[in-house]
């Protein structure tokens, strides 16, 4: 399958029989679970788990642009706010915006900017918030997927949701979805995001080491995933706004019975003919 | 990464030039702009270097100085890259904090040096877990012709490259080129439509769709990567680009040693 013959004795984040740290094969997603429309006052709003990523994304918007020289009179600003909580790593994390949230806040904005039909809404912004609450390697793209739902959820008018995955290479070896142990070991780290119905890349980072082999193995296990992640967001949104009969009829009760006596049938053929009852019958028994 | 604006007229007659294959300033599509670059510039800084590609021009400064590692890599050098984009090299830019381009930039620009392990900064380790030495990159843009990204780290390489520690003045030792073991060299590629341009001048990146920046090092191998703007790329168009990159990277890699 992969050589293994360089991984580094001493740490061993892939065995000789392909099997990771955490359990998982090269090809493995970790658990990952999504809620669509968890927020009260936010317009749309994504929960999202994924593996010990903990990530919540708000939506709020079209609204009017702040500050207002920003805003655009032909389209609809996207604008992304990545934030870590203090509390979401193991050092505690400085509050407010670092050079890293600005930056993952940015290429986030622009992911989505071409997929929104933000022309529809001029001089607005649609304000993305994704709020990491426990980080454990992957979050950009536990974000990004979260933001994804949210902005469903919030009905913004869409070409198709965003999906997100990361693919690495630890051990030698090209892994999905690495973990915070993996990402802090490993040799290479690469997240994406496409848009599943095009296969357009809208965000694509990497750092690290990876030949140009490497490299296109990574892109399809992280292309083949994102189609099992799009699979769950979309699950997300039924699960939010798909109601079962019984739920319809506890809503709305039953509309009450008619009192009157329907029109009599019109004898006019409109499109289709209309079945002549008595004539079928008199078919039937002509025929027997 | 400026928002001024482009007319239809030129937007057109650069998008039919390149379709042509020929850009508007006569390079063929995968073709960067010619590269000049000056060691040793500034007298004051431990390593210094200024770059011209094309009418781009930047200037980096490499400082020194001994501080504490990071509690995870207690062994270690830091290094540490700052982009500062004065109003003197464009009117789009404006004096004040970093904004987030330029914070993207400095990072793109950091992740190539720190991930291809240009410098090996094991051997700036004084005394581990209170003693390192630290490298600031300063980026200075004097002069926006397009393509930061590709002018910065070509700098920054360069700057490096020259860089003497001054251990001495430390009372630490003879003074020491600073260990410069790779070459990692970026080639960033702009979309405009459905083409592929190579080292955009400020016209083609002001109407790009998208851009990819990619370092190679010496091997060809990816070192970095990073997708900016609004627009996307197909997977085929990202290997096209990464194929490009380790070429032109090979060509441009010995103009950047001193």
């Amino acid at each position: 399958m992969v050589d293994i013959e360089h991984i580094p004795k001493e740490l061993k984040l892939i065995d000789e029989k392909g099997v990771r740290l955490d359990g998982r094969r090269h090809d493995e997603l970790r658990p990952i679970r999504i809620e669509a429309g968890v927020l009260r006052r936010a317009d749309g709003s994504a929960y999202v788990e994924w593996g010990g990523n903990k990530v919540l994304a708000a939506v709020y918007g079209p609204r009017e642009a702040h500050p207002r020289h920003l805003q655009d009179p032909a389209r609809a600003l996207v604008q992304c706010r990545y934030n870590m909580a203090p509390f979401s790593v193991s050092d505690r994390k400085r509050p407010g915006p670092d050079r890293r949230s600005v930056e993952i806040s940015k290429v986030i904005s622009e992911a989505f900017a071409s997929v929104v039909f933000a022309e529809q809404f001029p001089r607005t912004s649609v304000d993305i918030f994704i709020e990491v609450l426990q980080a454990d390697a992957g979050t950009r793209c536990a974000g990004l997927t979260a933001a994804s739902v949210a902005l469903a959820d919030a009905g913004v008018p869409m070409r198709d949701l965003v999906t997100s995955c990361a693919s690495g290479k630890i051990g030698g070896v090209v892994c999905l979805d690495l973990n915070k142990d993996e990402d802090n070991f490993g040799e290479a780290d690469c997240p994406m995001a496409i848009v599943p119905r095009t296969g357009e890349l809208v965000l694509l980072q990497m750092d690290g080491h990876l030949t140009y082999d490497e490299f296109q193995k990574a892109m399809e296990l992280s292309i083949a995933a994102t189609q099992r992640i799009y699979e769950m967001q979309r699950d997300a949104l039924r699960r939010r706004y798909s109601l079962s009969i019984d739920e319809i009829m506890k809503e709305s009760p039953a509309a009450p019975p008619r009192e009157t006596e329907l029109p009599e049938m019109s004898t006019q053929i409109v499109g289709e003919p209309e079945l002549d009852f008595d004539a079928l019958d008199e078919d039937r028994e002509g025929g027997a | 990464m400026s928002d001024d604006i482009l007319s239809d007229l030129m937007r057109d007659y650069v998008y039919r030039s390149a379709k042509a294959g020929r850009r508007t300033d006569g390079r063929a599509l995968d073709e960067p702009r010619k590269l000049a670059v000056e060691h040793g510039v500034v007298k004051t800084a431990e390593g210094s270097a200024r770059v011209k590609l094309g009418n781009t021009d930047v200037i980096v400064g490499i400082k020194m100085s001994v501080g504490q590692p990071y509690p995870d890599t207690p062994n270690t050098g830091v290094l540490s890259t700052t982009v500062e984009l004065i109003p003197m090299a464009s009117p789009t830019f404006e004096a004040g904090p970093p904004r987030p381009d330029a914070i993207e930039l400095a990072r793109v620009v950091d992740r190539g040096i720190r991930e291809s392990k240009m410098v090996n900064v094991a051997k700036l380790c004084i005394t581990p877990k209170e003693k390192v030495w630290v490298m600031f990159i300063d980026i200075h843009v004097l002069d926006f012709d397009g393509n930061l990204f590709d002018a910065s780290s070509y700098g920054a390489a360069a700057a490096l490259a020259t860089t003497i520690v001054p251990a001495k003045a430390q009372g630490l030792g003879d003074d020491f080129p600073l260990p410069v073991e790779h070459w990692p060299v970026s080639v960033t590629t702009a979309k405009i439509k459905d083409l592929l341009v190579v080292d955009p001048g400020l016209d083609e990146e002001r109407m790009a769709d998208a851009r990819l920046t990619v370092t190679t090092d010496e091997n060809g191998d990816i070192r970095a990567m990073q997708k900016g703007l609004k627009g996307s790329f197909s997977y085929d168009e990202v290997k096209r680009i990464i194929e490009t990159s380790q070429k032109v990277g090979r060509a441009l890699r010995p103009s950047l040693r001193p």
